[in-house]
């Protein structure tokens, strides 16, 4: 199969993964979900709502309109990437309010990611070489404890260390309440100041996974026959490392920070309720809390897109990196 | 033909490392004796390579503890656990009283750790019981049948594998009420997707050996060869994920339950957490309110994920040799 060919058939599967999704998340949230939403988004302004005012929303969302019709509605909104109004922040377009709170989590999930991705990368490295080592077997257990840590108790117990004991990081939040009157550089550090410690509970609680997978990818390699011939040949054990061992089993582990990227943000959600940070996770639990289902739905269709693309851009690159899988 | 669940033979694809032995005489009695007395040994063998293994016996000792403790809590007096009959001072440390401290409520964080343990490991265990048959059953059916029952089945697969679980149970917890039950069936159906995969895999494998095809030629169904020799080959392999799933799905009850879309009336690790993180115990420096159900949670997964990595290494020869 031609390169060319292999891209079509994972965009023709991602798209039909996308319909699928759509078909499931209409069920899901405005037909199978409890309550009628405009009772839901009447509730701030309490009862003293008149029937016309009751009548018009209804009409506003649809929601006279047969379930065939609420579909049709419900996929022009989507596809305006309007998403519906939230009842929660009153009415307000869904995807106003995402934008909101996009940023501060894809900072998050990004450095943590980039730094548990290197740091994973680099002991799996250092101990699939010397297996046995006293490194390897720290790292060993020290990852599985990791592994086995829920993300939001590692984040309890460095606020417990770092923020309430040590009092060298703030309790939460996003910036300071004062943040206007700082400028430019001041901005930016009050902003790393309250990054930090989310950032490194994420940071600890993936580095596990990536280790393990590099380690376990590199011992797979490294009892490859090709590897034998290359030290036969005389090539020195640093650039058997470098050259022949490192490079093959980058493959499982590069695909691996897309694929985790799912999970990643399940540990971001529930990291940001323990820190207060104003980012997407925290809009979940308010949407949870305040059963915003409309704004639930638009939450759910983000991070499913999310990592459907993550997916395609790890099919991708590996079938970059890997001639022999454009081929099969 | 019988198949011992533990099948170790020239041709056993998966099972213990074959250990060459002398023919022994056929014990006397019926066929269903003979097989009982393989599976014995079957069975014999597979412990004393379990025994060997460290990590997984401090695994299985962990876990037994836990247990006890579960067992101990069900017909413990839990009077203790209601608020308004909390009899300590809130928020102190650990005391003669009170040896793991009291939390907002002066209940003691003990009763409530203990508590917990009987929740935490049901949900855990039952919800795998939800993903084993699903996953076994889809994997299975997709691996054997093959054709277009495995394209759609596969297809299904991956959806479940693209959606975010987290994102997607709180959804299904959040929609559809907050009970054990739902919680259980949610993590349930969440988490299957990567067990019908390895199911898969191994079918595919299994359904080419040289066994089944005899059988066949000899006039075996397709019922008959799925149950008597397909399942029992991939037995193995789903008990060591199962043991690796029950990690995955006590990790999955705890951050529902943080998120506050457990069962309100019963008492779980997750669920002491939430209301620690919601009455602000690590600001109030409250170390040992946070610290007895964490500590439960990361003891429980890492026994169970222990035990399953021994398992693995004992069920995977490739993995062994290193």
């Amino acid at each position: 199969m031609g390169k060319r060919r292999y891209v079509l058939r994972k965009l023709v599967q991602a798209f039909i993964t996308l319909v699928a999704i759509l078909i499931f998340n209409f069920f899901l949230f405005r037909v199978w979900s409890p309550g009628d939403p405009v009772s839901f988004l009447t509730r701030g302004q309490g009862a003293n709502i008149s029937p016309e005012e009751r009548q018009a929303l209804i009409e506003e969302y649809g929601l006279d309109q047969s379930t065939t019709g609420q579909f049709v509605e419900y996929l022009k909104d989507t596809a305006t990437l309007r998403l519906g109004a939230s009842s929660f922040y009153q009415g307000e377009p869904v995807m106003e309010v995402f934008t909101r709170f996009l940023w501060p989590t894809l900072l998050l999930v990004g450095i943590s990611t980039l730094f548990s991705t290197i740091i994973g990368i680099w002991m799996g490295i250092r101990s699939g070489w010397r297996r046995g080592s006293t490194f390897d077997r720290t790292s060993m257990i020290g990852s599985l404890v990791l592994y086995s840590m829920p993300e939001f108790w590692l984040g309890m117990l460095l606020l417990l260390l770092f923020s309430s004991t040590l009092g060298w990081f703030p309790v939460g939040g996003r910036i300071s309440t004062n943040v206007s009157e700082l400028s430019g550089v001041g901005y930016a550090l009050d902003v790393a100041n309250h990054l930090f410690l989310p950032v490194l509970t994420l940071t600890l609680a993936y580095i596990g996974q990536f280790y393990l997978v590099m380690r376990s990818s590199l011992l797979d390699v490294l009892g490859e026959d090709y590897i034998t011939t290359a030290r036969a040949k005389g090539v020195s054990e640093r650039q058997v490392l470098r050259h022949h061992a490192v490079r093959n089993a980058l493959l499982p582990t590069v695909t691996l920070v897309a694929l985790s990227f799912g999970y990643v943000i399940g540990g971001a959600i529930t990291v940001e309720v323990v820190f207060s940070y104003q980012g997407l996770g925290l809009l979940t639990y308010t949407a949870i809390l305040a059963k915003d289902y409309w704004l639930l739905q638009g939450l759910f269709l983000f991070f499913t897109l999310a990592v459907i693309v993550f997916n395609l851009i790890s099919d991708f690159t590996y079938a970059y990196l890997d001639p022999r899988v454009r081929e099969a | 033909m019988q198949t011992p669940p533990l099948h170790v033979g020239a041709d056993a694809p998966i099972g213990p490392p074959v250990v060459e032995e002398i023919p022994q005489p056929v014990p006397p009695g019926t066929p269903r004796r003979i097989r009982w007395a393989r599976r014995r040994k079957a069975l014999h063998r597979f412990w004393q390579s379990f025994r060997k293994d460290a990590m997984g016996m401090v695994g299985l000792v962990i876990l037994v503890f836990f247990i006890g403790v579960a067992i101990f809590a069900v017909f413990a007096d839990t009077s203790g656990t209601r608020i308004t009959e909390a009899t300590g001072v809130p928020l102190q440390p650990p005391s003669w009283d009170y040896p793991l401290g009291t939390d907002n409520y002066g209940r003691s964080v003990l009763t409530l750790t203990i508590q917990g343990a009987k929740v935490s490991l049901l949900v855990g265990l039952t919800a795998t019981v939800i993903t084993m048959i699903i996953g076994s059953a889809v994997g299975l059916a997709a691996g054997y049948r093959g054709g277009g029952t495995d394209t759609l089945l596969m297809r299904i697969t991956d959806w479940g594998l693209v959606i975010p679980w987290l994102v997607l149970a709180i959804s299904l917890a959040s929609i559809f009420g907050q009970s054990l039950f739902i919680i259980i069936l949610v993590i349930g159906l969440t988490t299957w997707p990567s067990t019908a995969r390895l199911v898969r895999s191994q079918v595919l494998s299994v359904k080419e050996r040289a066994y089944i095809e005899r059988s066949r030629a000899l006039g075996a169904g397709n019922w008959y060869l799925v149950t008597r020799h397909v399942l029992p080959n991939v037995m193995p392999v789903i008990m060591a994920n199962t043991v690796l799933i029950v990690a995955i799905a006590i990790l999955s009850e705890t951050a529902l339950s943080f998120l506050g879309l457990g069962d309100p009336f019963s008492i779980s690790w997750g669920q002491i957490l939430q209301q620690a993180n919601d009455a602000g115990a690590s600001t109030l420096g409250a170390w040992w309110w946070l610290g007895a159900p964490g500590v439960c949670i990361v003891l429980v997964v890492l026994a169970f994920t222990m035990i399953g990595f021994a398992l693995d290494e004992i069920i995977n020869p490739r993995i062994r040799e290193r």
